[in-house]
């Protein structure tokens, strides 16, 4: 049903335009009442006063506490994802393996991971480079948070990759072997490349949940990253919900762009056609087609 | 491992419940309003609602429970309740993150029930507009159940993303199974990598009869067409 909203309702008559102009004004005045009433409780504890909101008309702001606390954001994110996507295609290929003894445990450790929360796994990753490692305390966070991401969206994408690989017509790998190509042969040249063509929107979708994720950290870890420089602004000016609107804005920018190169991508693939020729004629059926997918969930 | 017994495993793992339980109810009522909203005929409801839901699902969700605490409650001094013994904070703490759990989930479950709108066939919202029906009738009666069915497996996986997110309530100090976990391996020293396994399985407990069970029930209550 897209285009939904001319199938749920009619054309307005006259009437009916009175009415949807009667909720509009209803609804922009409880909207307007919420408004009021924040920005009156705002200006009742000083939060909009000019005061509040210069320090980010402030250059030294945004260049010593604003961007590297982005910068390391992004450092983690693009960490997390560089070395959760090797470890989720071994994952993801490791559970489409012929052999047992190598798809139940690869299938048992994926599933494990998915359950446990980032926040743990973070928590755990820190405790356990402080018994094993003598990593220095001041990345540490940073080592803590890439691994708890890793483990975590290694095994997310370990499925985005086992959906991308079986929804590829089988004709491909048959083709494979009939031209001799080995097993493995078969998986990296001609399964992979295809998979991460299609996959490819999700991955990048993925890399929202990662950016959001990092701020786990800040809180728990006293990692440096954008969200942390809360604590120092709000210490420095007493402008905590300025600050909060700010650094939040940031993030919905950034993730914004990132969704919005997600759909490009997807757009510019659909234009494109799959990079898998379909067959022709009943086997065309062996092809799940990608909305059936269960793509990562952006949570 | 007999130094399980030393600490309140259950207890913290309740207030995890507890907290999915509330969040979850407030989530899928604000998710559904907020759908309704995105597909109605008032223009404004639209521009709002797809306004919210971009903003709001593009923040992390640490920033808006360390905003319920820091901005609503310690600067604007709502509370959420008007309890004045001791245990007020434990409560303030515990409502404020289950009012950003169910801001932040609300989008999700919007995100699928629109879905699951445009699953519903076409001509189930033209026979029913034939009828003379309104927009109110035609979403409520006709096309929500249908496409609430159709939606039970994408919200399973956010009802099993929300329990997992519970633990960041921990960042506002609700003693739920992440602040007990902390203070266990921070007692138990290396001892601790039993107290992550033990917490691990506890959430495999919490989430996998959740995903199996919903997954029967959507098989169920799906719409045969």
């Amino acid at each position: 049903m897209s285009g939904a909203p001319s199938v749920l309702y009619d054309a307005p008559g006259p009437k009916a335009k009175v009415r949807n102009t009667v909720y509009s004004v209803v609804f922009l005045a409880a909207l307007a009442l919420v408004a009021w009433y924040v920005f009156a409780a705002l200006s009742d504890k000083g939060q909009l006063t000019a005061k509040m909101w210069t320090p980010f008309t402030d250059g030294s702001t945004w260049t010593e506490y604003l961007i590297p606390g982005l910068g390391t954001t992004l450092l983690a994110a693009v960490l997390a994802i560089v070395i959760a996507l090797p470890v989720g295609a071994v994952f993801g290929i490791a559970r489409l393996s012929e052999h047992r003894w190598i798809r139940v445990p690869a299938g048992a450790l994926v599933e494990l991971f998915r359950a446990i929360p980032v926040l743990m796994l973070m928590l755990f990753s820190n405790f356990f480079y402080v018994w094993y490692t003598d990593i220095d305390s001041d990345i540490r966070p940073l080592f803590a948070v890439v691994t708890g991401l890793v483990l975590y969206n290694g095994s997310v994408l370990a499925e985005v990759f086992r959906a991308g690989i079986a929804s590829l017509p089988k004709g491909q790998s048959e083709a494979a072997y009939a031209l001799g190509l080995r097993k493995t042969q078969t998986m990296l040249t001609i399964l992979l490349p295809q998979a991460v063509t299609v996959m490819l929107p999700a991955i990048v979708s993925q890399l929202v949940v990662i950016v959001k994720d990092t701020a786990i950290g800040s809180t728990i870890l006293s990692f440096a990253d954008l969200l942390s420089n809360y604590r120092i602004l709000s210490a420095n000016y007493g402008n905590t919900i300025p600050t909060l609107i700010v650094i939040g804005l940031i993030y919905v920018v950034v993730n914004w762009v990132v969704t919005k190169l997600a759909a490009l991508l997807e757009q510019r693939m659909s234009r494109r056609g799959r990079s898998a020729a379909r067959p022709v004629g009943p086997a065309s059926t062996t092809a799940v087609p990608m909305a059936d997918l269960p793509v990562a969930d952006p949570l | 491992m007999d130094f399980l017994s030393n600490y309140d495993l259950l207890g913290a793992f309740w207030v995890t419940v507890q907290l999915t339980f509330w969040s979850a109810i407030g989530a899928l009522i604000w998710g559904i309003v907020l759908a309704g909203m995105r597909v109605s005929p008032v223009w404004l409801m639209r521009a709002f609602a797809t306004a919210y839901v971009t903003v709001v699902r593009n923040t992390p969700l640490t920033l808006l429970v360390v905003a319920a605490s820091l901005g609503l409650y310690q600067t604007l001094g709502v509370s959420l309740t008007t309890d004045t013994t001791t245990s007020a904070i434990d409560i303030t703490n515990f409502r404020l993150s289950v009012l950003a759990f169910i801001l932040y989930t609300g989008t999700f479950v919007s995100e699928a029930v629109r879905s699951g709108i445009n699953t519903v066939p076409v001509g189930q919202a033209e026979a029913s507009r034939a009828l003379g029906l309104g927009f109110m009738q035609t979403l409520t009666i006709v096309v929500l159940p249908q496409a609430l069915r159709s939606v039970v497996a994408p919200l399973a996986s956010v009802l099993i993303a929300l329990t997992k997110n519970t633990t960041i309530a921990s960042a506002i100090g609700v003693a739920e199974a992440a602040v007990l976990m902390k203070t266990m391996i921070e007692n138990e020293g290396q001892a601790g990598s039993l107290v992550f396994l033990v917490f691990a399985l506890g959430f495999v407990v919490l989430t996998l009869p959740v995903g199996l069970l919903l997954g029967w029930l959507s098989q169920k209550v799906a719409v045969k067409r």
